[in-house]
C-alpha cells in the first residue's frame, strides 16, 4: 500500500520546523517516529501534502532528571524508556507501559512525543501521563508553552497543541519517597492495542495512607481518562485497606466510557477497569515499599 | 506528484543511492531500487514483521519507514549476513533446526534475531520470544525457530561464521 503523494522536509532546528508547520498551511503534519502515522497514510485514512520530519533535530531524544522534574525528549525513543536503568528504579510506571506498547520493532522507532501528541485513545502513555500528573512542553511561533496534562487530551485523536507548535518535551514531577506506581494492560494478543488499561500512582504519607493518588484509564473511552472520583476515594486511606480498593475500582469502572466492538462488550471492559485497578494499587503499594513487585 | 528527492545511504556496508518520491517505503526501495528482494513484504500494515531490516543497528519495519526517513542511516538487510566464507550462524542455525517451513518469514526473523543477540547473546526462552514477538510466522508454531536461536546463541552466533559457502 502506498500512501497518497506528499513533500517532505526535514528541518534541523525546532524553530525552523515551526517555521514551516506555519508556512506549508493545514496540510502539514509532524512525523515523529511514524509508526501510527505511517500505517494511517498507507490506509489513506491520513493525507498530509507535506511531512515535516523531526528525525533530523539534534537534541530531543533524552531522559533525565533536573531540577525537581524527569524531563522526556519528545523524540525519546520507546526502546529506550524500556531499557532505562533509571526509569526502572525510579519511574517503573512508565517502564511498564514502554514495555507493553506495540512490539519491540515498533519501539525502535516509536516516540514518547508521538505516543501522547497522536491523541489515540488506545495508546497507553497518556493514562500514565494522567496518572503522574506530567506537563508538556510546546514550542509555537511565540515561544514556548506548557500545557498541564488534565487540559491536553480534548477528545479521540483530538490534544491541545495547535497546528503550529510542536511538543518538545513531556515533564513529569520527580516521585516523593513512599511513592509507587504500576500500569497494567489486558491486551488480546502481543502487539494488540490495549483492551483495558489502568495506570495507578501512589505516594504515601509517613503513616502509610495515601497521601495522593493518580489513577488513569485506557482504551474505555473517546479519550485516555482520569478516574478523579476514584483518586478521591483513596486519599487518607492505607492501600492494604481492600474494601476501600474495591469501592475506588467500582469509581474507576464508573468513571470509564468503553464502547462494545472486536476486543469485548462495554461490561466485560469496565469489569477490567475494576480488576486492573485492584491489581495496580497493589503493585503501586509494594514498590512504595521498596519491593519490585511485577 | 511529489518531486523526487535523491537519497544515499549505507546498505550493507555499501553507500547506495536512488531518486525516490517521499511516499516511496523503504522496504520498495531495498526491493525495487536496489534488487534486494531478501526483504519481504507480507503484511504491509505493521503487523507481521517479515520487512525487518537493521537501522544502526536497531532493528525496525521497513514497510513503516519513508526511503527519505533513511536517508545517510545505515540499513542492513538479510543479504548482509552470509560472507565469502559461508552463511551466518543464525542462518546456520536455522538450517540445522528446521528453523522454517515455507520461509516466508524467516529474512524478517533472522534480522531480528540477529538485532537480540547483539544486544543479547545468551536470551532465555521468554527473552527470545519477546525479541521476535514483532514477527509473525505462520507455519512452525516458532517452537523450530526458538530452538534455532538457542543454537546460534550456544555457537556464539554472534562472531563465529562457518566453513559452508553462501549458497
Amino acid at each position: 500500500m502506498i500512501p497518497s503523494s506528499f513533500d517532505y522536509v526535514s528541518p534541523k532546528s525546532l524553530k525552523e520546523a515551526v517555521g514551516l508547520l506555519e508556512s506549508k498551511g493545514e496540510g502539514a503534519k509532524i512525523i515523529a517516529g511514524g509508526q501510527s502515522l505511517i500505517p494511517l497514510m498507507k490506509l489513506r485514512l491520513a493525507s498530509p501534502s507535506v511531512l515535516i520530519d523531526l528525525g533530523r533535530i539534534p537534541g530531543l531524544n533524552y531522559l533525565r532528571e533536573e531540577a525537581g522534574a524527569l524531563r522526556i525528549g519528545a523524540m525519546t525513543r520507546m526502546s529506550d524508556v524500556a531499557a532505562s536503568e533509571m526509569l526502572r528504579k525510579k519511574y517503573p510506571i512508565i517502564q511498564d507501559a514502554a514495555k507493553v506498547i506495540a512490539d519491540p520493532l515498533i519501539r525502535n522507532l516509536g516516540t514518547m512525543g508521538g505516543n501522547v501528541s497522536h491523541g489515540d485513545p488506545t495508546n497507553d502513555m497518556p493514562a500514565v501521563m494522567l496518572a503522574l500528573g506530567a506537563d508538556f512542553f510546546a514550542l509555537g511561533p511565540s515561544g514556548e508553552r506548557t500545557i498541564g496534562v488534565r487540559d491536553f487530551f480534548l477528545d479521540a485523536f483530538s490534544v491541545a497543541l495547535e497546528h503550529n507548535e510542536i511538543l518538545t518535551e513531556i515533564r513529569v514531577p520527580t516521585t516523593p519517597p513512599r511513592s509507587g506506581g504500576s500500569y497494567l494492560k489486558i491486551e488480546q494478543k502481543v502487539a494488540d492495542f490495549a483492551t483495558a488499561g489502568v495506570a495507578v500512582q501512589i505516594t504515601l504519607s509517613k503513616v502509610g495512607q495515601c497521601e495522593t493518588v493518580g489513577i488513569g484509564l485506557t482504551a474505555v473511552g473517546p479519550k485516555a481518562i482520569e478516574a478523579k472520583d476514584a483518586e478521591d476515594s483513596l486519599v487518607g486511606v492505607r492501600p492494604t485497606d481492600t474494601a476501600s480498593v474495591r469501592k475506588a475500582a467500582q469509581l474507576a469502572a464508573d468513571a470509564s466510557d468503553p464502547a462494545s466492538d472486536i476486543r469485548g462488550t462495554a461490561d466485560y471492559k469496565r469489569s477490567l477497569v475494576k480488576l486492573l485497578v485492584t491489581r495496580g494499587v497493589k503493585v503501586a503499594y509494594a514498590r512504595s515499599q521498596g519491593r519490585a513487585s511485577s | 506528484m511529489a518531486q523526487k528527492s535523491h537519497v544515499s545511504m549505507t546498505v550493507n556496508g555499501t553507500k547506495k543511492e536512488g531518486d525516490v518520491e517521499p511516499r516511496i517505503l523503504l522496504v520498495h526501495f531495498l526491493r525495487e531500487n536496489l534488487g534486494l528482494t531478501g526483504t519481504h513484504v507480507a503484511c504491509d500494515t505493521s503487523n507481521c514483521g517479515a520487512c525487518t531490516v537493521l537501522l544502526d543497528g536497531r532493528a525496525v519495519k521497513s514497510c513503516t519507514m519513508f526511503a527519505v526517513q533513511a536517508a545517510g542511516r545505515d540499513i542492513m538487510t538479510v543479504e548482509g549476513l552470509a560472507n565469502k566464507d559461508g552463511l551466518h550462524p543464525i542462518q546456520e542455525a536455522f538450517l540445522a533446526k528446521h528453523g522454517l517451513q515455507c520461509g516466508f518469514c524467516t529474512p524478517g526473523m533472522i534480522m531480528s534475531i540477529y538485532a537480540l543477540l547483539e544486544n543479547n547473546p545468551h536470551p532465555t526462552e521468554p527473552e527470545i520470544r519477546e525479541g521476535i514477538s514483532g514477527n509473525i510466522c505462520r507455519c512452525t508454531g516458532y517452537a523450530k525457530i526458538i530452538e534455532s536461536v538457542q543454537l546460534a546463541s550456544s555457537e556464539g552466533g554472534r562472531s563465529r561464521r562457518s566453513k559452508r559457502k553462501a549458497r
